[in-house]
Protein backbone atom coordinates (compact mmCIF):
# COMPACT_ATOMS: atom_id res chain seq x y z
CA UNK A 1 0.00 0.00 0.00
CA UNK A 2 2.77 2.38 0.97
CA UNK A 3 4.70 1.57 -2.20
CA UNK A 4 1.67 2.25 -4.37
CA UNK A 5 1.39 5.63 -2.67
CA UNK A 6 5.04 6.49 -3.31
CA UNK A 7 4.67 5.60 -6.96
CA UNK A 8 1.27 7.15 -7.70
CA UNK A 9 0.68 5.60 -11.12
CA UNK A 10 -0.65 8.05 -13.75
CA UNK A 11 -3.92 6.07 -13.77
CA UNK A 12 -4.39 6.22 -9.97
CA UNK A 13 -7.55 8.10 -9.00
CA UNK A 14 -6.92 9.94 -5.74
CA UNK A 15 -9.83 10.96 -3.53
CA UNK A 16 -10.20 12.56 -0.13
CA UNK A 17 -11.06 9.82 2.37
CA UNK A 18 -14.25 9.96 4.42
CA UNK A 19 -13.64 12.30 7.33
CA UNK A 20 -11.33 14.53 5.30
CA UNK A 21 -12.80 17.74 3.98
CA UNK A 22 -11.60 20.86 2.24
CA UNK A 23 -13.48 23.82 3.65
CA UNK A 24 -13.56 27.50 2.86
CA UNK A 25 -12.77 29.35 6.08
CA UNK A 26 -15.34 32.14 6.30
CA UNK A 27 -13.75 33.77 9.34
CA UNK A 28 -10.04 33.74 8.41
CA UNK A 29 -10.28 33.46 4.64
CA UNK A 30 -8.62 30.81 2.49
CA UNK A 31 -9.12 27.06 2.61
CA UNK A 32 -8.61 24.57 5.41
CA UNK A 33 -8.13 20.82 5.15
CA UNK A 34 -10.01 19.14 7.99
CA UNK A 35 -9.20 15.56 9.04
CA UNK A 36 -9.27 13.47 12.24
CA UNK A 37 -7.63 15.72 14.87
CA UNK A 38 -6.01 17.79 12.11
CA UNK A 39 -6.63 21.32 10.87
CA UNK A 40 -4.28 22.27 8.03
CA UNK A 41 -4.24 25.50 6.05
CA UNK A 42 -4.21 24.69 2.33
CA UNK A 43 -2.31 27.03 0.01
CA UNK A 44 -3.83 27.88 -3.41
CA UNK A 45 -1.85 25.14 -5.18
CA UNK A 46 -2.96 22.50 -2.67
CA UNK A 47 -6.54 23.71 -3.06
CA UNK A 48 -6.32 23.40 -6.84
CA UNK A 49 -5.05 19.83 -6.48
CA UNK A 50 -7.42 18.73 -3.73
CA UNK A 51 -10.51 20.11 -5.46
CA UNK A 52 -9.67 17.70 -8.28
CA UNK A 53 -9.17 14.66 -6.04
CA UNK A 54 -12.67 13.33 -6.64
CA UNK A 55 -11.97 9.66 -7.32
CA UNK A 56 -12.91 10.24 -10.96
CA UNK A 57 -9.96 12.19 -12.30
CA UNK A 58 -6.69 10.27 -12.53
CA UNK A 59 -3.33 11.56 -11.37
CA UNK A 60 -2.46 12.24 -15.04
CA UNK A 61 -5.78 14.11 -15.55
CA UNK A 62 -5.06 16.33 -12.55
CA UNK A 63 -1.56 17.15 -13.82
CA UNK A 64 -2.95 17.86 -17.32
CA UNK A 65 -5.57 20.24 -15.95
CA UNK A 66 -3.12 22.11 -13.73
CA UNK A 67 -0.68 22.48 -16.64
CA UNK A 68 -3.49 24.00 -18.69
CA UNK A 69 -4.55 26.36 -15.89
CA UNK A 70 -1.13 27.47 -14.63
CA UNK A 71 0.80 27.18 -17.91
CA UNK A 72 3.80 25.93 -15.97
CA UNK A 73 6.56 23.43 -16.57
CA UNK A 74 4.91 19.99 -16.67
CA UNK A 75 7.69 18.15 -14.89
CA UNK A 76 7.63 20.60 -12.04
CA UNK A 77 3.84 20.57 -11.69
CA UNK A 78 3.77 16.78 -11.77
CA UNK A 79 6.40 16.66 -9.05
CA UNK A 80 4.51 19.18 -6.88
CA UNK A 81 1.29 17.19 -7.19
CA UNK A 82 3.08 13.93 -6.41
CA UNK A 83 4.82 15.32 -3.32
CA UNK A 84 1.54 16.68 -1.95
CA UNK A 85 -0.48 13.54 -2.62
CA UNK A 86 2.16 11.13 -1.32
CA UNK A 87 2.36 13.19 1.86
CA UNK A 88 -1.41 13.12 2.33
CA UNK A 89 -1.53 9.43 1.42
CA UNK A 90 0.99 8.65 4.16
CA UNK A 91 -1.11 10.71 6.57
CA UNK A 92 -4.19 8.65 5.65
CA UNK A 93 -6.08 11.59 4.19
CA UNK A 94 -6.02 10.49 0.53
CA UNK A 95 -7.09 7.14 -0.89
CA UNK A 96 -6.49 5.74 -4.37
CA UNK B 1 -8.16 58.01 20.88
CA UNK B 2 -11.34 56.09 20.45
CA UNK B 3 -12.93 54.85 23.62
CA UNK B 4 -13.49 51.56 21.87
CA UNK B 5 -9.81 51.01 21.30
CA UNK B 6 -8.68 47.74 22.79
CA UNK B 7 -5.78 47.47 25.18
CA UNK B 8 -4.39 44.42 23.43
CA UNK B 9 -4.90 42.79 20.07
CA UNK B 10 -7.98 40.65 19.54
CA UNK B 11 -7.25 37.02 20.26
CA UNK B 12 -7.00 34.80 17.18
CA UNK B 13 -10.19 32.93 16.37
CA UNK B 14 -10.56 29.56 18.10
CA UNK B 15 -10.15 26.38 16.04
CA UNK B 16 -11.73 23.75 18.26
CA UNK B 17 -14.63 23.40 20.65
CA UNK B 18 -14.69 20.59 23.20
CA UNK B 19 -18.36 20.05 23.96
CA UNK B 20 -18.65 18.13 27.21
CA UNK B 21 -22.25 17.13 26.67
CA UNK B 22 -22.56 15.21 29.92
CA UNK B 23 -20.48 13.94 32.80
CA UNK B 24 -22.54 10.74 32.94
CA UNK B 25 -20.47 7.70 31.93
CA UNK B 26 -20.92 3.99 32.55
CA UNK B 27 -17.16 3.50 32.91
CA UNK B 28 -15.12 4.43 35.95
CA UNK B 29 -11.63 4.89 34.45
CA UNK B 30 -9.30 6.05 37.21
CA UNK B 31 -7.37 8.31 34.80
CA UNK B 32 -10.41 10.32 33.71
CA UNK B 33 -9.64 14.00 33.11
CA UNK B 34 -13.09 15.14 34.24
CA UNK B 35 -13.21 17.14 37.47
CA UNK B 36 -13.71 15.26 40.74
CA UNK B 37 -16.97 17.12 41.21
CA UNK B 38 -19.11 15.86 38.33
CA UNK B 39 -22.15 17.70 36.97
CA UNK B 40 -25.47 15.94 37.55
CA UNK B 41 -27.94 15.10 34.82
CA UNK B 42 -30.52 17.63 36.04
CA UNK B 43 -28.03 20.47 35.60
CA UNK B 44 -27.15 19.58 31.99
CA UNK B 45 -28.02 22.04 29.22
CA UNK B 46 -30.90 21.27 26.90
CA UNK B 47 -30.69 20.56 23.18
CA UNK B 48 -31.67 24.08 22.07
CA UNK B 49 -28.86 25.63 24.10
CA UNK B 50 -26.28 23.25 22.63
CA UNK B 51 -27.60 24.06 19.13
CA UNK B 52 -27.07 27.76 19.83
CA UNK B 53 -23.55 27.11 21.13
CA UNK B 54 -22.71 25.24 17.91
CA UNK B 55 -24.04 28.14 15.83
CA UNK B 56 -22.04 30.69 17.82
CA UNK B 57 -18.93 28.50 17.65
CA UNK B 58 -19.23 28.34 13.88
CA UNK B 59 -19.67 32.10 13.58
CA UNK B 60 -16.52 32.88 15.61
CA UNK B 61 -14.34 30.56 13.52
CA UNK B 62 -14.43 27.18 15.22
CA UNK B 63 -13.71 24.47 12.64
CA UNK B 64 -13.88 21.24 14.63
CA UNK B 65 -16.30 20.21 17.37
CA UNK B 66 -15.34 17.40 19.71
CA UNK B 67 -18.46 15.84 21.19
CA UNK B 68 -17.31 14.41 24.45
CA UNK B 69 -18.20 13.90 28.10
CA UNK B 70 -18.53 11.71 30.11
CA UNK B 71 -20.07 9.42 27.57
CA UNK B 72 -21.78 11.56 24.89
CA UNK B 73 -23.95 8.62 23.81
CA UNK B 74 -25.74 9.04 27.14
CA UNK B 75 -27.38 12.12 25.57
CA UNK B 76 -30.53 11.28 23.62
CA UNK B 77 -29.99 14.28 21.32
CA UNK B 78 -26.54 13.18 20.12
CA UNK B 79 -27.69 12.47 16.55
CA UNK B 80 -29.47 15.85 16.36
CA UNK B 81 -26.36 17.67 17.56
CA UNK B 82 -24.21 15.87 14.96
CA UNK B 83 -26.73 16.74 12.25
CA UNK B 84 -26.61 20.37 13.35
CA UNK B 85 -22.80 20.38 13.11
CA UNK B 86 -23.09 18.96 9.59
CA UNK B 87 -25.64 21.56 8.52
CA UNK B 88 -23.32 24.32 9.76
CA UNK B 89 -20.30 22.78 8.05
CA UNK B 90 -18.59 22.10 11.38
CA UNK B 91 -16.32 19.06 11.48
CA UNK B 92 -17.74 16.70 14.11
CA UNK B 93 -15.68 14.30 16.18
CA UNK B 94 -17.30 11.87 18.59
CA UNK B 95 -15.14 10.93 21.58
CA UNK B 96 -16.72 7.82 23.05
CA UNK B 97 -16.12 4.91 25.39
CA UNK B 98 -18.32 2.83 23.09
CA UNK B 99 -20.45 1.63 25.99
CA UNK B 100 -24.04 2.59 25.30
CA UNK B 101 -23.36 2.86 21.56
CA UNK B 102 -25.52 0.51 19.48
CA UNK B 103 -25.21 -0.52 15.84
CA UNK B 104 -28.36 1.48 15.10
CA UNK B 105 -26.84 4.59 16.69
CA UNK B 106 -23.66 4.21 14.60
CA UNK B 107 -25.81 4.07 11.46
CA UNK B 108 -27.78 7.15 12.53
CA UNK B 109 -24.61 9.09 13.32
CA UNK B 110 -23.14 8.12 9.95
CA UNK B 111 -26.29 9.29 8.18
CA UNK B 112 -26.31 12.53 10.19
CA UNK B 113 -22.84 13.31 8.81
CA UNK B 114 -20.50 12.51 11.68
CA UNK B 115 -16.94 13.04 10.44
CA UNK B 116 -14.83 11.00 12.86
CA UNK B 117 -15.15 8.56 15.76
CA UNK B 118 -12.61 8.34 18.54
CA UNK B 119 -12.99 5.20 20.64
CA UNK B 120 -11.12 4.59 23.88
CA UNK B 121 -9.60 1.24 24.78
CA UNK B 122 -8.21 0.52 28.23
CA UNK B 123 -5.93 -2.39 27.30
CA UNK B 124 -5.52 -5.08 24.64
CA UNK B 125 -6.28 -7.84 27.17
CA UNK B 126 -9.91 -8.22 28.11
CA UNK B 127 -9.64 -8.91 31.83
CA UNK B 128 -7.24 -6.04 32.44
CA UNK B 129 -9.22 -3.67 30.21
CA UNK B 130 -12.45 -4.31 32.07
CA UNK B 131 -10.74 -3.97 35.43
CA UNK B 132 -9.27 -0.59 34.46
CA UNK B 133 -12.65 0.59 33.15
CA UNK B 134 -14.44 -0.75 36.23
CA UNK B 135 -17.02 -2.28 33.88
CA UNK B 136 -17.35 -5.94 32.96
CA UNK B 137 -18.01 -6.43 29.26
CA UNK B 138 -16.67 -3.03 28.16
CA UNK B 139 -13.82 -4.54 26.14
CA UNK B 140 -16.09 -6.84 24.13
CA UNK B 141 -18.50 -3.99 23.48
CA UNK B 142 -15.73 -1.71 22.24
CA UNK B 143 -14.60 -4.32 19.71
CA UNK B 144 -18.15 -4.45 18.35
CA UNK B 145 -18.42 -0.66 18.17
CA UNK B 146 -15.10 -0.49 16.30
CA UNK B 147 -16.41 -2.99 13.75
CA UNK B 148 -19.65 -1.06 13.24
CA UNK B 149 -17.78 2.23 12.77
CA UNK B 150 -15.32 0.76 10.29
CA UNK B 151 -18.16 -0.93 8.38
CA UNK B 152 -19.91 2.45 8.11
CA UNK B 153 -16.86 3.98 6.43
CA UNK B 154 -16.36 6.65 9.08
CA UNK B 155 -12.71 7.06 10.11
CA UNK B 156 -11.90 5.45 13.45
CA UNK B 157 -9.29 6.57 15.95
CA UNK B 158 -8.41 4.25 18.80
CA UNK B 159 -7.38 6.10 21.89
CA UNK B 160 -5.22 4.33 24.48
CA UNK B 161 -4.13 5.93 27.74
CA UNK B 162 -0.94 4.43 29.12
CA UNK B 163 -0.30 3.84 32.83
CA UNK B 164 1.15 1.21 35.14
CA UNK B 165 -1.42 -1.51 34.44
CA UNK B 166 -0.93 -1.51 30.64
CA UNK B 167 2.46 0.14 30.11
CA UNK B 168 4.10 -3.09 28.96
CA UNK B 169 1.50 -3.49 26.19
CA UNK B 170 1.66 -0.08 24.45
CA UNK B 171 2.92 -1.64 21.24
CA UNK B 172 0.29 -4.36 21.31
CA UNK B 173 -2.41 -1.72 21.67
CA UNK B 174 -1.18 -0.07 18.48
CA UNK B 175 -1.33 -3.48 16.79
CA UNK B 176 -4.85 -3.95 18.13
CA UNK B 177 -5.85 -0.58 16.67
CA UNK B 178 -4.54 -1.68 13.26
CA UNK B 179 -6.38 -4.99 13.54
CA UNK B 180 -9.60 -3.14 14.40
CA UNK B 181 -9.25 -1.14 11.19
CA UNK B 182 -8.47 2.21 12.79
CA UNK B 183 -7.02 4.93 10.60
CA UNK B 184 -5.39 6.66 13.54
CA UNK B 185 -4.25 5.68 17.03
CA UNK B 186 -3.53 7.97 19.92
CA UNK B 187 -1.14 6.56 22.50
CA UNK B 188 -1.18 8.98 25.39
CA UNK B 189 0.77 8.58 28.58
CA UNK B 190 -1.52 9.59 31.44
CA UNK B 191 -1.81 13.30 32.11
CA UNK B 192 -2.33 13.79 35.81
CA UNK B 193 -5.41 15.99 36.25
CA UNK B 194 -8.81 15.35 37.80
CA UNK B 195 -9.29 11.69 38.64
CA UNK B 196 -5.85 10.82 37.29
CA UNK B 197 -4.19 13.14 39.81
CA UNK B 198 -6.22 11.54 42.60
CA UNK B 199 -5.09 8.10 41.37
CA UNK B 200 -1.53 9.02 40.56
CA UNK B 201 0.05 6.56 43.00
CA UNK B 202 -1.96 3.73 41.42
CA UNK B 203 -1.22 4.79 37.84
CA UNK B 204 2.38 5.99 37.65
CA UNK B 205 4.70 3.62 35.78
CA UNK B 206 8.41 3.60 36.52
CA UNK B 207 10.67 5.71 34.38
CA UNK B 208 12.11 2.53 32.81
CA UNK B 209 8.63 1.26 31.93
CA UNK B 210 7.55 4.59 30.45
CA UNK B 211 10.73 4.86 28.39
CA UNK B 212 10.39 1.28 27.13
CA UNK B 213 6.77 1.88 26.11
CA UNK B 214 7.75 5.09 24.33
CA UNK B 215 10.58 3.40 22.42
CA UNK B 216 8.40 0.43 21.51
CA UNK B 217 5.73 2.64 19.91
CA UNK B 218 8.31 4.80 18.11
CA UNK B 219 9.98 1.67 16.69
CA UNK B 220 6.58 0.46 15.55
CA UNK B 221 5.92 3.80 13.88
CA UNK B 222 8.86 3.21 11.54
CA UNK B 223 7.78 -0.34 10.79
CA UNK B 224 4.14 0.34 9.98
CA UNK B 225 4.59 3.60 8.08
CA UNK B 226 1.44 4.46 6.16
CA UNK B 227 -0.82 1.81 7.75
CA UNK B 228 -2.01 3.95 10.61
CA UNK B 229 -1.36 7.46 11.89
CA UNK B 230 0.21 7.36 15.35
CA UNK B 231 -0.13 10.34 17.67
CA UNK B 232 2.04 9.86 20.72
CA UNK B 233 1.67 11.92 23.90
CA UNK B 234 4.77 11.89 26.12
CA UNK B 235 4.80 11.24 29.87
CA UNK B 236 4.99 14.68 31.52
CA UNK B 237 6.72 13.52 34.67
CA UNK B 238 9.67 12.20 32.70
CA UNK B 239 9.96 15.12 30.28
CA UNK B 240 12.63 17.82 29.93
CA UNK B 241 10.42 20.41 28.28
CA UNK B 242 6.72 20.98 28.96
CA UNK B 243 3.91 20.23 26.54
CA UNK B 244 2.30 23.20 24.77
CA UNK B 245 -0.83 22.72 26.85
CA UNK B 246 -3.99 23.35 24.77
CA UNK B 247 -1.71 24.88 22.12
CA UNK B 248 -1.52 27.90 24.41
CA UNK B 249 -4.09 29.19 26.89
CA UNK B 250 -7.10 30.76 25.14
CA UNK B 251 -5.32 30.49 21.82
CA UNK B 252 -6.95 27.62 19.91
CA UNK B 253 -9.69 25.88 21.83
CA UNK B 254 -12.51 26.31 24.29
CA UNK B 255 -14.30 23.76 26.47
CA UNK B 256 -17.95 23.99 27.31
CA UNK B 257 -18.95 22.02 30.42
CA UNK B 258 -22.28 20.14 30.69
CA UNK B 259 -23.73 23.10 32.59
CA UNK B 260 -22.52 25.74 30.10
CA UNK B 261 -19.42 27.00 31.83
CA UNK B 262 -16.78 27.91 29.26
CA UNK B 263 -13.26 26.85 30.23
CA UNK B 264 -9.85 27.37 28.63
CA UNK B 265 -9.12 23.70 29.44
CA UNK B 266 -10.86 20.87 31.23
CA UNK B 267 -8.81 21.23 34.41
CA UNK B 268 -8.83 25.03 34.64
CA UNK B 269 -11.52 25.07 37.33
CA UNK B 270 -8.88 23.80 39.74
CA UNK B 271 -7.17 27.20 39.56
CA UNK B 272 -8.49 29.44 42.35
CA UNK B 273 -9.53 32.99 41.59
CA UNK B 274 -10.40 32.51 37.92
CA UNK B 275 -13.76 33.88 36.82
CA UNK B 276 -15.49 31.62 34.29
CA UNK B 277 -18.43 32.86 32.26
CA UNK B 278 -21.45 30.78 31.30
CA UNK B 279 -23.16 30.55 27.91
CA UNK B 280 -26.39 31.36 29.74
CA UNK B 281 -25.10 34.89 30.40
CA UNK B 282 -22.77 35.66 27.49
CA UNK B 283 -22.30 34.71 23.86
CA UNK B 284 -19.44 32.34 23.08
CA UNK B 285 -17.62 35.10 21.17
CA UNK B 286 -17.88 37.48 24.12
CA UNK B 287 -16.55 34.79 26.45
CA UNK B 288 -13.66 33.94 24.13
CA UNK B 289 -12.57 37.56 23.83
CA UNK B 290 -13.44 39.05 27.18
CA UNK B 291 -13.94 36.54 29.96
CA UNK B 292 -11.39 36.97 32.75
CA UNK B 293 -10.50 33.26 32.76
CA UNK B 294 -9.56 33.27 29.07
CA UNK B 295 -7.48 36.42 29.41
CA UNK B 296 -5.69 35.34 32.59
CA UNK B 297 -2.84 33.49 30.84
CA UNK B 298 -3.24 34.56 27.24
CA UNK B 299 -0.14 35.53 25.27
CA UNK B 300 3.22 35.98 27.01
CA UNK B 301 2.76 39.11 29.17
CA UNK B 302 1.66 37.15 32.25
CA UNK B 303 4.82 35.05 32.24
CA UNK B 304 7.42 35.22 34.97
CA UNK B 305 11.01 34.15 34.40
CA UNK B 306 12.38 31.81 33.20
CA UNK B 307 9.51 31.73 30.66
CA UNK B 308 9.40 35.46 29.90
CA UNK B 309 12.79 35.57 28.19
CA UNK B 310 12.78 31.96 26.98
CA UNK B 311 13.10 31.33 23.27
CA UNK B 312 10.49 28.58 23.59
CA UNK B 313 7.86 30.85 25.16
CA UNK B 314 5.71 30.79 22.05
CA UNK B 315 6.38 27.11 21.41
CA UNK B 316 5.23 25.65 24.73
CA UNK B 317 3.61 28.78 26.26
CA UNK B 318 5.12 27.99 29.65
CA UNK B 319 3.49 24.55 29.70
CA UNK B 320 0.44 23.79 31.77
CA UNK B 321 -1.03 26.23 34.31
CA UNK B 322 -3.01 23.53 36.10
CA UNK B 323 0.10 21.39 36.55
CA UNK B 324 2.07 24.39 37.84
CA UNK B 325 -0.68 24.96 40.39
CA UNK B 326 -1.02 21.31 41.37
CA UNK B 327 2.70 20.68 41.83
CA UNK B 328 4.23 24.08 42.67
CA UNK B 329 1.19 25.76 44.22
CA UNK B 330 1.28 28.70 41.80
CA UNK B 331 -0.63 28.74 38.50
CA UNK B 332 1.70 31.48 37.14
CA UNK B 333 4.85 29.45 37.70
CA UNK B 334 6.75 27.70 34.94
CA UNK B 335 5.38 24.18 34.47
CA UNK B 336 7.73 22.03 36.58
CA UNK B 337 7.93 19.62 33.64
CA UNK B 338 10.43 22.16 32.25
CA UNK B 339 14.07 21.55 33.15
CA UNK B 340 14.46 25.33 33.59
CA UNK B 341 11.88 25.37 36.40
CA UNK B 342 13.51 25.64 39.84
CA UNK B 343 11.01 22.95 40.88
CA UNK B 344 11.79 20.52 38.04
CA UNK B 345 13.24 18.00 40.53
CA UNK B 346 9.87 17.32 42.13
CA UNK B 347 8.56 15.72 38.93
CA UNK B 348 11.14 12.94 39.08
CA UNK B 349 10.70 12.67 42.87
CA UNK B 350 6.95 12.22 42.61
CA UNK B 351 7.26 9.81 39.69
CA UNK B 352 9.81 7.77 41.61
CA UNK B 353 7.74 7.74 44.81
CA UNK B 354 4.40 7.01 43.11
CA UNK B 355 5.78 4.27 40.89
CA UNK B 356 7.51 2.39 43.71
CA UNK B 357 6.85 -1.34 43.20
CA UNK B 358 5.30 -1.80 46.64
CA UNK B 359 2.62 0.87 46.09
CA UNK B 360 -0.91 -0.37 46.54
CA UNK B 361 -2.62 -0.21 43.14
CA UNK B 362 -6.18 0.33 44.38
CA UNK B 363 -8.12 2.65 42.10
CA UNK B 364 -10.54 5.36 43.13
CA UNK B 365 -12.90 4.72 40.25
CA UNK B 366 -14.51 7.77 38.71
CA UNK B 367 -18.02 7.89 40.15
CA UNK B 368 -20.66 10.54 40.65
CA UNK B 369 -21.48 11.27 44.26
CA UNK B 370 -24.88 9.76 44.81
CA UNK B 371 -25.51 11.10 48.30
CA UNK B 372 -25.83 14.71 47.22
CA UNK B 373 -27.96 13.90 44.17
CA UNK B 374 -29.60 17.12 43.11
Amino acid sequence: MTDAGREFAPSAKPRLLRGVRLKHDEVRGGYILLAPERVVRADPIAVAVLQRCDGIRSFADIVDELCAVYKGDRERIENDVRVLLVDLFTKRMIGI
Amino acid sequence: MSELERVGPRPPAPIGLLAELTHRCPLGCPYCSNPLSLDKRVSEMDTATWMRILEEANSIGVLQVHLSGGEPAARRDLVDLVAHCASLGLYSNLITSGVGVTEALVKQLDKAGLDHVQLSIQDCEEESADRIAGYKGAFARKRMVANWVVASGMPLTVNAVIHRANVTRAGRMVEMAIALGARRVEVAHTQYYGWALKNRAALMPSREEADAAWNEVEALRKKIDGQIVIDHVAPDYHARTPKPCMGGWGRQTLNVSPTGKVLPCHASETIPGLEFWNVGDHSLGDIWENSPAFNAFRGVDWMPEPCRSCERREIDFGGCRCQALALVGDARATDPACHLSPHHGIMAEIAHRDSAPNREAAYSYRRMETLAEG
